[in-house]
């Protein structure tokens, strides 16, 4: 990790240790954070798809539903270990996504998107249809926490820090990976892929690499969201929600890790504000990754960097 | 290796897109050690050889031989990892990475380092970054890239690129190089320096195979001249046989009636 980084990765750790106590530790918003702490797990791994593999995936709602639903129904049918079911899920997701990413990511287009668009449906209608296993639209509950040498993390603030240490976590995975001959080799697909081909890098190869991580990813947060609240249906893994991660990624900036972040902050927030608007609130969705593609194509962090940037030139200009 | 045995060897190869030919039943033949230009009008098939040797496209007919291997077939990375290393007309840096870190891809075939070791920083793959640096600072000394290693290539001249894309492929320790118009968009003095370092680069044993627009270039550092023109040769020899051939005097001024 750079210099620059590792400042980035102290200040964020501070602010996440105090932030409960900013917005009141009993508070509504630590439910609201954990969520967000959750997401933004997916939407690492998303950005290092989009950003530097340069590919998109409509699936990993369904990756997500995928590490949840395993998790969930490993633990309340087979008697799994929390912890276990929880590797388990990720290792099944793994799988999945690599059946799906080994045909689709040697071709050129958005042949990912599509594919994962319809594994998507297909994870959703399954869960639907088995009513007897999953509990169908309704889904299923009475899913077991997870606990710490017999510590069960119950309470909403214990669980804040584990998921924001577990997304701290993730954090630095993915920075040592993009600093990496592996992140290089990603990057340079986005640099060029005819170049990074012509120097030996299997191009193909590790887009499903990197497509099989964030998909783990999104399982392990799967995993975490249903030890947390114990409860799943298909609605929390439908489209609407491989979407706005999507979008998270977009608006935050999907270039840089802490855009992911920062991106999926925002949206996870978002709804507590826009609850006047009912169901319209896609709308606003829309609206908000219309003005920043506009605006600031390079998503809110990338823009609030040149932005950072272009004052410092000016600043030493003038002096 | 010994200097002047056959290292590539393209044997009748043709490649057509659609109705039209745009390499009609080449031989060629690249000695070891010999700087060998191919030179040719616009339009000539130069740059569509290169991608058939490269991978880049497939041959509709013909063989290509590297070291007594067969090339044909093979993906673009894969022949790279034969030997066989490139740069392109409008050196194709990467911009998202520093200089250091260009010359880095160029080591990615001769190292190891998989996604887990990454991502936990294993010593071992401490290790060979450390080195992956040290090696790919080597390269750009080679090319007497005199700039700040740790920035983007963004800003700096158009020269810089070209070395810091032809240092990437030295990283890749091949034993022939292609260079596809090193001294396109370079002025006098920089073309004068570019064809000491492709002097520089055969010397240290790297065959190189060019593509040239500039004659001057060409006469001056080539060993053998291959003229291609409408896709098939015309012309082979040394610089003065090649210049004094009425048939490549033809192709480039027009025929005297």
């Amino acid at each position: 990790m750079s210099r620059n980084n590792l400042l980035s990765v102290t200040g964020f750790i501070l602010l996440i240790a105090l932030m409960p106590f900013i917005v009141g530790t009993g508070s509504y918003w630590i439910n609201v954070m954990v969520l967000m702490g959750i997401y933004s797990i997916i939407t690492m791994g998303l950005s290092l798809l989009m950003g530097y593999a340069g590919q998109i995936s409509l699936g990993h709602g369904a990756f997500f539903g995928m590490g949840a639903y395993a998790s969930g129904l490993l633990c309340t049918q087979l008697n799994f270990n929390p912890w276990l079911a929880m590797l388990t899920a990720m290792l099944l997701t793994c799988v999945a996504a690599y059946l799906i990413g080994l045909p689709t990511l040697r071709l050129h287009g958005h042949y990912l998107a599509m594919a994962t668009l319809a594994f998507g449906q297909i994870m959703v209608i399954t869960v639907t249809a088995e009513v007897g296993l999953t509990g169908g639209p309704s889904g299923f509950g009475s899913i077991p926490r997870l606990s710490i040498l017999g510590f069960v993390l119950k309470d909403d603030l214990v669980y804040y820090y584990f998921v924001w240490i577990m997304v701290a976590i993730v954090l630095i995975i993915s920075f040592n990976i993009i600093h990496s001959r592996v992140g290089r080799a990603l990057r340079s697909i986005h640099g060029g892929e005819q170049a990074a081909n012509a120097m030996g890098v299997n191009t193909a190869a590790y887009k499903v690499q990197v497509f099989v991580l964030s998909a783990a990813f999104a399982s392990l947060a799967g995993s975490m969201y249903v030890h947390y609240v114990t409860f799943i249906s298909p609605t929390s893994c439908e489209l609407k929600f491989s979407v706005i991660l999507v979008v998270m990624v977009a608006i935050g900036g999907m270039n840089h890790l802490w855009g992911a972040i920062l991106g999926t902050a925002l949206l996870a927030a978002l709804p507590q504000f826009l609850k006047v608007f009912h169901d319209f609130d896609i709308l606003a969705y829309g609206l908000i990754l219309m003005l920043i593609m506009i605006f600031s194509p390079d998503g809110i962090f990338g823009g609030m960097a040149s932005l950072i940037n272009r004052l410092r030139h000016r600043h030493i200009k003038s002096g | 290796m010994q200097e002047g045995s056959t290292l590539l060897e393209l044997t009748n190869v043709t490649r057509r897109f659609g109705g039209l030919t745009a390499v009609s039943s080449v031989n060629l033949c690249v000695a070891e050690g010999k700087i060998k230009a191919v030179i040719g009008p616009n339009g000539a098939g130069k740059t569509t050889l290169f991608n058939l040797i490269s991978g880049v496209l497939p041959v509709s007919e013909g063989t290509i031989h590297f070291n007594g291997d067969q090339l044909t077939g093979r993906k673009s990375y894969a022949v790279a990892r034969m030997g066989i290393s490139r740069t392109f007309q409008t050196a194709a840096i990467f911009h998202n990475m520093t200089i250091l870190e260009n010359v880095m891809i160029g080591r990615h075939i001769r190292t190891k380092g998989q996604l887990l070791g990454a991502a936990f920083k294993t010593p071992r793959s401490r290790l060979e970054e450390k080195q992956m640096k040290v090696d790919a600072a080597h390269w750009l000394q080679f090319m007497d890239v005199n700039v700040d290693y740790n920035t983007l290539p963004g800003e700096q001249p158009f020269v810089i690129h070209r070395k810091v894309e032809i240092a990437r492929a030295l990283a890749t320790e091949p034993q022939l190089i292609m260079l596809d118009e090193p001294a396109a968009g370079l002025d006098i003095r920089e073309t004068e320096e570019m064809a000491e370092l492709i002097q520089k680069i055969c010397k240290h044993g790297v065959t190189p195979l060019i593509i040239e627009h500039d004659m001057s270039l060409v006469m001056e550092i080539s060993d053998e001249v291959f003229v291609l023109n409408h896709g098939a040769k015309i012309a082979e020899g040394t610089p003065r046989e090649v210049q004094q051939n009425k048939d490549v005097i033809a192709a480039y001024l027009g025929k005297e009636k």
